[in-house]
């Protein structure tokens, strides 16, 4: 039976590029059409803030329910049973983080980028510049995973393998293919034409899942306990320890805490998320803000109920051994699934739906940076405020090409690598050098710019350190580098370590930082905007009034 | 309040009175009274069940209903428990904090006009 699955490719390659190049087709029609309406850099950064709550709540499960989670965490399931769950639910309680601290305060406050709401009542420059800095580096490691997951699939729907001895082989390729769509989608349509993509990805990301769970479910009489039965039997390595934690993460002392640092991380992450949070600029009030953070924990809180079901299912089904030892690894489960379930064409529309996922969550990183460079780099620092509109507008769409480029070799480096892995690294430096400095600049009135930078910098460089020295990077059989081991630091998930640190450095820095004249009038400024959404941007608002 | 007609938004002296207004200490006190207990509460649960998952698997294991162990059925009430938080504090967000922002803010605006 493994046979079938060990031939080059899975199903008909040339099936799999119709159904693609259909869903690419639709979405470039769809994005020119709304990017003719991109004049001003409300609309290009924020869609004019015209979206409703729903459509937004819809946008952002696009936007967050990445490769990771589809492949990452149903292989992770089917592959390690247990463990696997525990990532989507820390991917779905940190939105509790995102609905009751963070989301509406800080639609009030900002404008375009994390920048604005950090940078509120400090000094703008080094504040701004941190925030900048922050947002390039999340979401560089974000992008990182996204194209890694890119080669990965490709390998195995079009039997592309990973070529070790050259540069640019087949998966690059398609890599570069992924690049060029995603920075077509963002410099014609903008931050309009992106969301509409991410809607169209999420509806048919959550009617496939919904499809396939109740294909795999019917095939056990929907009977939960009988389909982890079943998922036990096929796995002769592990057998009835994929039910339970430990398989992964329960080997040793260190492995446990790796795990709990792993919890943290996922948990205080997407709150820091900088193309997660300038989602919530593109509708018009505080309001709408709630509204769609409600939509978005009701859509990916199904969607990883799904994800159970097809991981174990995959188990009962494929089997684990068949699953790691295809091209792609873990990350080929659902795909593997799907050709189990419904043969070449299930195969195909599942493996366009999760390209659309891809593509469309390097849309969402891509604007995100480039805006954050623009906005924060560019007119706030260099051109003090004074730059033009359009001015900006054209350099966040130069940046979006640079992104792009950075984005296609660093995922050729990346390619091989566990997505759902990856993600949780991006997580960790979000929540690390985001989180703390938002909090504290939301609700701490003592707090200035010497504590956002300590905090800001502080957890960045600790987190990514760490990563660095960790055994991720180098030293063990799974890590980035296999040949060399300069690894010190025992967890692979720094986020033990780095987000309390971070915490406390932004204590210490507002201790040891100067009181700033204006600094209570500031804050006053700040938490009346925040709660009362008094003098919030609107709809189609006339920008750069500030 | 009606003082705060004589300024506009960008000069701290009006905020500043808006933030020392009773109206508003007390929408703060509505916000922070739930927000931050309930956060306390989220986190320490979910903590708790990422500690059991680490340290305690063999209790994790421990089959309830067929293959359904403790572990499957704590898991899937974090799930449970995120959409009720997130309902009640939309409930709760709709009945006490949207209706004193909106007063604060048509006020001072109608105030400007």
């Amino acid at each position: 039976m493994s046979e079938s699955y060990l031939a080059a490719a899975v199903g008909k390659p040339g099936l799999n590029i119709a159904i693609f190049l259909v869903f690419v087709l639709i979405t470039l029609v769809i994005v020119f059409w709304v990017g003719r309406s991109n004049q001003t850099a409300s609309d290009y950064y924020a869609a004019g803030r015209a979206f409703t709550g729903t459509q937004n709540g819809v946008a952002i499960s696009g936007d967050y329910l990445s490769a990771a989670s589809f492949l990452g965490i149903a292989g992770a399931i089917a592959t390690v049973g247990y463990d696997g769950f525990l990532y989507s639910i820390g991917f779905l309680v940190a939105w509790l983080v995102a609905l009751l601290l963070v989301a509406e305060l800080l639609r009030n406050t900002g404008k375009f980028t994390m920048g604005d709401v950090l940078s509120f009542r400090m000094r703008q420059r080094p504040v701004r510049a941190a925030a900048a800095v922050s947002t390039l580096v999340v979401s560089f490691f974000y992008l990182l995973a996204q194209m890694a997951g890119a080669g990965g699939l490709i390998s195995l729907l079009l039997g592309v393998a990973d070529d070790k001895s050259t540069f640019f082989d087949g998966q690059s390729l398609v890599i570069a293919v992924v690049g060029i769509l995603m920075v077509v989608y963002v410099l014609v349509g903008g931050m309009k034409g992106t969301t509409w993509v991410q809607i169209i990805k999420a509806t048919l990301l959550l009617v496939g899942a919904a499809v396939m769970t109740a294909w795999v479910l019917g095939k056990f009489g929907f009977n939960l306990s009988y389909l982890l039965g079943e998922a036990v039997e096929n796995s002769p390595k592990s057998g009835e320890k994929i039910l339970g934690p430990g398989l992964q993460y329960g080997k040793s002392a260190i492995s446990k805490i790796d795990f709990v640092s792993l919890g943290l991380a996922l948990v205080l992450g997407t709150a820091g998320l900088p193309h997660i949070l300038m989602r919530f600029y593109t509708v018009p009030s505080a309001k709408e803000a709630r509204r769609s953070v409600v939509w978005a924990i009701w859509l990916i809180g199904i969607f990883y109920l799904f994800t159970l079901v097809l991981g174990y299912g995959a188990a009962a089904l494929v089997g684990p051994d068949v699953i790691t030892q295809a091209p792609g690894g873990a990350n080929s489960a659902a795909p593997l699934l799907a050709y189990q379930l419904g043969g070449e064409l299930l195969l195909g529309l599942v493996s366009a739906i999760a390209f659309a996922t891809i593509l469309a969550v390097v849309a969402g990183l891509t604007i995100t940076a480039s805006a954050s460079f623009a906005h924060d780099v560019y007119a706030s620092m260099l051109k003090k405020g004074n730059s033009a509109p359009d001015a900006e507008v054209r350099v966040a769409r130069r940046t979006a090409l640079v992104i792009g480029l950075v984005a296609v070799v660093g995922g050729i480096l990346a390619n091989g690598q566990n997505v759902a892995f990856l993600v949780a690294l991006a997580f960790a430096v979000a929540a690390s050098a985001n989180l703390p400095t938002l909090l504290y600049s939301l609700f701490w009135k003592r707090f200035n710019t010497t504590g956002a930078l300590y905090s800001i910098y502080g957890g960045l460089i600790t987190s990514v350190v760490l990563i660095v020295f960790s055994p991720a990077v180098s030293g063990t059989a799974t890590s980035m580098i296999k040949s060399a081991n300069f690894h010190w630091f025992p967890l692979s998930n720094p986020g033990l370590v780095s987000i309390p640190l971070s915490f406390l450095l932004g204590v210490v820095g507002t201790l040891v930082g100067r009181r700033e004249r204006g600094a209570e009038a500031g804050y006053a400024e700040m938490e009346v905007r925040s709660l009362t959404g008094l003098g919030a941007e609107r709809a189609d608002a006339v920008v750069a009034h500030h | 309040m009606s003082t705060t007609g004589e300024t506009l938004p960008g000069e701290g002296n009006a905020f500043e009175r808006i933030q020392a207004s009773p109206e508003f200490v007390e929408l703060r006190r509505k916000l922070r009274r739930f927000i931050f207990p309930m956060s306390a509460v989220f986190l320490i649960w979910y903590l708790l069940y990422v500690l059991l998952a680490a340290y305690e698997p063999a209790f994790m294991s421990i089959k309830l209903l067929g293959n359904i162990n403790v572990g499957l059925l704590i898991g899937v009430l974090q799930f449970v428990s995120t959409f009720v938080i997130t309902t009640v504090y939309v409930r709760y967000a709709n009945k006490h904090l949207d209706p004193a922002a909106e007063e604060i803010r048509e006020r001072i605006e109608g105030s400007q006009a």
